[in-house]
């Protein structure tokens, strides 16, 4: 298939064009504007709807709309923004509604920064909004998959009736390499949910997250958890490389995964043993793997651009039944391939000497 | 095999669009690349600068932090990155607007292009970073002339093609400056 150099964050912009997507609503936010840019632009060329709300909370809820209406429907944003959405987001995951959010992260806590970051994991995976609700999280770990994963993210919303959140970063999203694009796709879901009119039933569909009733309010939640089972048993997806050899296994998602990859590569030519776990769903994270290869005595390096909140779930996963080191960068700077790899060697058993 | 290259410079003198030109040359060869821009809050007439990998197999960084190729635009951008580079790579500078002759770093080539004045000759003061690209692919031999050559139809929006036989006869230019 050819390939086409794209920036990451207009990779995802075509891969959601291509995958029917129809529907954009957002505002501007460095580094995440070349996707608003790109969907401005090619919306209108596929007949679909580019609008600039006057906040971030007005594009979350047109996205709530425009999905309940069934539209295959899309905003991106970058930390501060993704938080003003939030109520909405808690919202859509209450109401069961389709659609997919994308975060290109940048450093926080606050207005923070512009220079890449991964210290919004906790918000994606654990919450964010209020409620008892989970969403299918993806993290790329390049500009094929913010094509491969836009696609199967708006699939897996409607499977799910669920929001789907891809994070990503500023590095992910301004870089550029090569993508091989599919087809434009046709096909639609039915959404015999969706408020599009009664269409002679003698009943109207109604979309909304209220459960003022105690007991309908329960009844709501368990149908949430158990959706949210069935999402954490079949959704599961990451990337092993050289796991099984090794002493020493690196955990790493997105940008940080990619310098963990060269790191890797320079002490495998030095004949150290060393492999890489990539989750690709931060949520449902891939903790059954992960406890497996612990029960094989590996160990474990966690490596992140934040503070330290991917480690939480390793070290949930892995149980006591193996030693999980940390290395972060805090907002605004990316670890080089030289302290990625002086931290590998120093945490392998015996020094370094494997 | 993998090389790591920056190219710097000030805004407008055409730094990200020759690295656009390395990394998709190098894809265009069926190589792996990437390519990495600086960004965020850059100041009008500052320095930017792009990061290009080209790999035989999956580029992990793409953050250049010891590049085995720097093509130095401006003299900030000479300063800032000859200090990196690796022993045995190459540095292609431009010689229009750094005087003086820097300080070779150990086991570094250093090339001294005056793209300005051979931009000028060609016909266009504006394909400068043309030239220094084609003087490094003579030197580097990192990718072929002619893929970069086919990448300028790739990279160049369609308004720019009538440009693409000026931009070919700079960086034929730069190269020739190699041989011999």
């Amino acid at each position: 298939m050819e390939r086409v150099m794209m920036k990451g964050n207009e990779a995802l912009a075509e891969g959601a064009i291509r995958a029917g997507c129809r529907y954009f609503f957002g505002y501007p936010i460095t580094p995440q504007n070349e996707i608003p840019e790109y969907m401005a632009r090619r919306l209108p060329e596929v007949g679909g709807v580019f609008l600039q709300a006057e906040s971030e909370v007005s594009a979350i809820n047109m996205v709530y709309g425009a999905g309940g209406a069934g539209g295959r429907v899309l905003t991106s944003s970058s930390s501060p923004g993704i938080s003003l959405k939030q109520e909405g987001i808690s919202y859509i995951a209450g109401a069961q509604v389709p659609c997919v959010i994308v975060n290109v992260a940048r450093g926080g806590p606050g207005l923070g920064g512009l220079n890449p970051s991964q210290s919004d994991y906790f918000q994606a995976t654990k919450g964010g909004g209020h409620g008892d609700y989970r969403l299918l999280v993806y993290a790329p770990g390049n500009a094929q998959e913010m094509v491969d994963l836009i696609g199967l993210a708006f699939d897996k919303a409607e499977e799910y009736r669920n929001p789907v959140m891809i994070l990503s970063d500023a590095i992910m999203g301004q870089m550029m390499e090569p993508v091989a694009l599919p087809a434009m796709r046709t096909e639609t879901t039915e959404k015999p949910w969706a408020t599009t009119g009664k269409q002679g039933r003698s009943k109207p569909n109604i979309i909304n997250s209220l459960g003022l009733v105690g007991e309908d309010l329960e009844r709501i939640n368990i149908e949430l958890q158990a959706k949210y089972a069935r999402l954490a048993a079949a959704e599961v997806r990451y990337e092993t490389d050289g796991t099984g050899e090794a002493d020493l296994i690196v955990v790493a998602y997105g940008t940080s995964s990619r310098v963990v990859r060269s790191a890797i590569n320079r002490l495998r030519q030095e004949g150290k043993k060393v492999g890489l776990f990539r989750p690709i769903t931060l949520w449902p994270f891939p903790k059954e793997a992960l406890a497996s290869l612990a029960a094989e005595g590996k160990r474990f390096l966690v490596v992140e651009m934040s503070a330290g909140q991917l480690v939480e779930d390793v070290i949930l996963a892995v149980n006591d039944r193996a030693k999980v080191s940390f290395f972060g960068k805090l907002n605004g700077t990316v670890p080089t391939v030289r302290e990625v790899y002086d931290r590998i060697l120093s945490s392998l058993p015996e020094g370094g000497e494997g | 095999m993998t090389h790591e290259m920056v190219c710097a410079g000030f805004g407008g003198q055409g730094v990200m669009l020759i690295g656009q030109l390395l990394a998709y040359g190098g894809m265009l060869e069926g190589k792996e690349v990437t390519w990495f821009p600086s960004y965020g809050p850059e100041m009008r007439g500052g320095t930017a600068n792009c990061s290009v990998v080209i790999s035989d197999q999956p580029v992990g960084s793409p953050i250049v932090a010891e590049p085995d190729g720097l093509i130095a635009m401006n003299g900030p951008s000479l300063m800032r990155f000859k200090g990196v580079v690796k022993p045995g790579g190459v540095i292609v500078y431009n010689a229009s607007l750094i005087e003086e002759l820097p300080e070779q770093p150990a086991g570094v080539r250093l090339f001294a292009v005056a793209t300005n004045e051979l931009a000028q000759e060609i016909g266009n003061d504006k394909v400068g970073n043309m030239v220094a690209l084609g003087a490094f692919l003579g030197l580097s031999k990192v990718v072929g002339l002619a893929s970069v050559e086919a990448a300028l139809e790739k990279v160049l929006p369609e308004r720019r093609h009538h440009l693409i036989p000026l931009n070919i006869s700079a960086l034929r230019r730069g190269w020739a400056l190699t041989e011999g």
